[in-house]
């Protein structure tokens, strides 16, 4: 049998991307990046490296940015909930998640953007579980109905509490780390536990250009410690807060993930770090970021082929859109930036449900982006040889009336070669009409009630869950914090 | 150079964005003793409302805009302190504080509004990024300043452009300062509901709303 090819987009020659990294060495030992943050600082100088503390600047080697690459490991070990189910984050393989943190929800009944409140983020944690091509959840929704000091521990509190898959997620404030970590040790059953079975990763981004905050250095560090894999978010845009080309944007972006690396292993040699970002082309007519542009997912592909040659995992934040609601720019950006993430072989994707430049999610289009992450899944299982021959033993014989249908080689391999979408459109004209000339958007919203009724929640057991209470309820007292808003189901 | 040549070349070198350029013309202007606020008048300011139309038509983006913005006030940089030697003051068209609010350490936005408003006439004090809400206060109070301007991308810092409004009222300035308000997550609704006095979508309404307020 003739192997499988997994099929590959790569925008950069060899040359191209040698070239890119060199510049990026020489801008982080001749330029320097900004940490503000004292720890870091500190080890940036036990580590030899020259600090200028005045304006919080390191000159970072290229011994030492190269001596952190290869102490970093290639392949990170996620793991669900029950510590059973196993992700390899690193490789080709490919995983998507719901886009994170966003701060509206689409409502569907009135396609009006509000403010999501509790209730929205555990139906967006159920869905997340539920959906069969998302190997991970995200903390994806800002809850409205708690104070904004402990929305990152909320949004963690709700996602473990609702869905066993891995979640990706990240702090808002230095304090959120320690209750976000008790809550994952508690799930896990101790700290050992959980930095051998990791079950999440946090985000960090820089600052464009080139400047760690205290906060994000702060996470690197943290998590580093804990053992939890770090996903560097590099977001330039180009011409506002990177260079104006892909290629300059991309020196950029390696150099403040370079830097991202450093940290991490300086904190703790061999911590688990992603090559990851969110930049963007910059829109110089409207100032606006959007994700959904082919220059932005051209940066996304050409940055993670960079990462693979590394030898690092990657993550990007593609199949997200730009549109304010479930329209066709919502599908084709969605689509596009899907199928290209998965022909990159960007190890975590993180994008669906999300819209409107990562400020609005969507129940409906969560399901909607659920199929084209099927789609894009299916495209890079590539074409195989299945039978030796491959077909011409099918045709020994044929006559005029010869058809497939029936034969059993189509009943052995139809299912294995094709695949059947949910709520994607594959009626006929008239079937279509008898059902009620209904667009995806409101297929999507009838999938949403019908998935939310009769999928049981994959609800944590109660004395974890008690324990994940306790810490949720400390953290919010530290807050000020006196109550917090009721969860039904 | 007559000064017809020059007033000419002002506005070219505005509409073009060539900075240097730009700078020599007000050295020549100060040279040949004209008046500085009629050179203004006559030569910069058409230059900059020609980019404001070009903006408008689609044919200039936000590179050309801002770099004609930028040489405009690089030419205010070299006229100002002869201004002031002389004892004119440059025509302004009001005093603006503007910043990013606490918390939030965005600014792109806020930059383009800040050099715009700037390039249209208006004296702007910028505060930076993640300012501390009771230094706008202080500044519009210590500069006698007719407008403020907050600018918030989170939805999480926004609120602080609430709290600056509040802050006014109860040190009882409602009223003295006109509070504008930007920023991706804010709208008209949100500049009604805190009762800011304007809202903008991009630099370019900042800079109309302004100028409203300001009765022109």
């Amino acid at each position: 049998m003739i192997k499988t090819v997994r099929p590959k987009l790569e925008f950069l020659s060899k040359e191209f991307i040698q070239k890119i990294i060199e510049e990026a060495h020489e801008i982080l030992e001749k330029q320097g990046v900004f940490v503000e943050n004292e720890e870091a600082l500190k080890l940036f100088k036990e580590a030899g490296m020259r600090v200028d503390e005045q304006t919080q600047r390191v000159y970072i080697t290229r011994q030492l940015a190269e001596d952190s690459l290869s102490s970093a490991p290639s392949i990170i070990r996620l793991y669900d909930r029950t510590g059973e189910k196993e992700f390899i984050v690193g490789k080709d393989h490919v995983h998507f998640d719901p886009g994170s943190a966003a701060i509206t929800i689409l409502d569907h009944k009135t396609s009006e953007e509000r403010k999501p409140v509790s209730e929205d983020l555990v139906k967006f944690c159920r869905l997340t579980d539920c959906l069969e091509h998302y190997d991970f959840q995200s903390t994806g929704i800002v809850s409205s109905d708690v104070p904004d000091l402990i929305s990152d521990s909320y949004r963690l509190y709700i996602g473990l509490q609702f869905s066993a898959k891995p979640v990706v997620t990240g702090t808002f404030r230095v304090e959120g780390f320690k209750p976000m970590h008790d809550m994952l040790v508690a799930v896990r059953g101790g700290e050992e536990n959980l930095a051998e079975k990791p079950l999440a990763i946090f985000d960090a981004c820089p600052s464009p250009p080139l400047k760690w905050s205290n906060l994000t250095t702060q996470s690197l560090i943290d998590s580093a410690q804990a053992g939890i894999p770090s996903e560097l978010i590099s977001m330039g845009m180009t011409g506002a807060t990177s260079p104006v080309t892909i290629a300059g944007t991309l020196v950029q972006h390696v150099a403040e993930n370079l830097s991202g690396v450093v940290i991490t292993q300086l904190a703790k040699k061999g911590a688990p770090v992603i090559f990851g970002g969110s930049p963007s082309s910059f829109d110089m007519r409207k100032g606006t970021t959007p994700m959904g542009a082919i220059e932005t997912m051209m940066i996304d592909s050409a940055y993670t082929q960079i990462g693979k040659y590394l030898n690092l995992p990657t993550h990007a934040y593609m199949g997200l859109s730009d549109s304010k609601i479930n329209d066709s720019q919502a599908g084709l950006e969605t689509g596009i930036g899907a199928v290209m993430a998965a022909l990159s072989g960007v190890n975590v994707i993180s994008g669906p449900g999300m819209m409107n430049f990562e400020s609005c999610q969507s129940l409906e289009k969560l399901v909607v982006d659920n199929e084209i992450c099927g789609m894009a899944c299916r495209a890079i299982e590539g074409i195989s040889q299945r039978d030796e021959p491959i077909a011409k033993n099918l045709f020994e014989g044929f006559t005029q009336e010869t058809q497939f249908l029936t034969m059993p080689h189509t009943r052995k391999w139809y299912k294995e070669e094709h695949t059947f979408p949910g709520i994607i459109d594959r009626d006929t004209y008239d079937y279509w009409v008898s059902l009620g000339k209904k667009s995806i958007a409101d297929r999507a919203s009838e999938e949403v009630d019908r998935l939310l009724k009769e999928t049981p929640p994959s609800l944590l057991d109660d004395d974890i869950l008690q324990e994940l209470r306790k810490i949720m309820d400390s953290d919010a007292k530290a807050c000020g914090v006196s109550s917090l808003p009721e969860i039904k189901l | 150079m007559n000064k017809e040549e020059i007033l000419k070349r002002m506005r070219t070198a505005i509409v073009e964005g060539n900075k240097d350029e730009t700078e020599a013309l007000a050295n020549e202007a100060i040279k040949q003793k004209l008046d500085l606020n009629d050179v203004i008048d006559k030569g910069y300011v058409p230059g900059i409302e020609k980019v404001g139309d070009l903006w408008e038509k689609g044919e200039y983006f936000l590179p050309e805009l801002i770099t004609s913005a930028e040489c405009m006030k690089g030419a205010m940089k070299v006229l100002r302190p002869e201004l002031e030697k002389a004892h004119v003051s440059a025509r302004s068209k009001g005093k603006v504080i503007i910043g990013t609010v606490e918390g939030d350490i965005h600014d792109i936005g806020k930059n383009l509004v800040a050099s715009m408003l700037s390039a249209n006439g208006f004296q702007v004090i910028d505060l930076g990024a993640d300012v501390k809400l009771e230094k706008f206060v202080e500044k519009a109070e210590a500069e006698n300043a007719d407008f403020i301007c907050l600018s918030a991308l989170l939805t999480t810092t926004m609120l602080g452009q609430k709290k600056v409004v509040e802050m006014l009222k109860e040190k009882n300035l409602a009223g003295r300062y006109k509070v504008l308000v930007g920023g991706a997550p804010v709208n008209q609704k949100w500049a009604d509901d805190i009762g800011a006095n304007g809202y903008g979508e991009n630099a370019m309404v900042a800079v109309r709303i302004t100028k409203k307020l300001t009765g022109e």
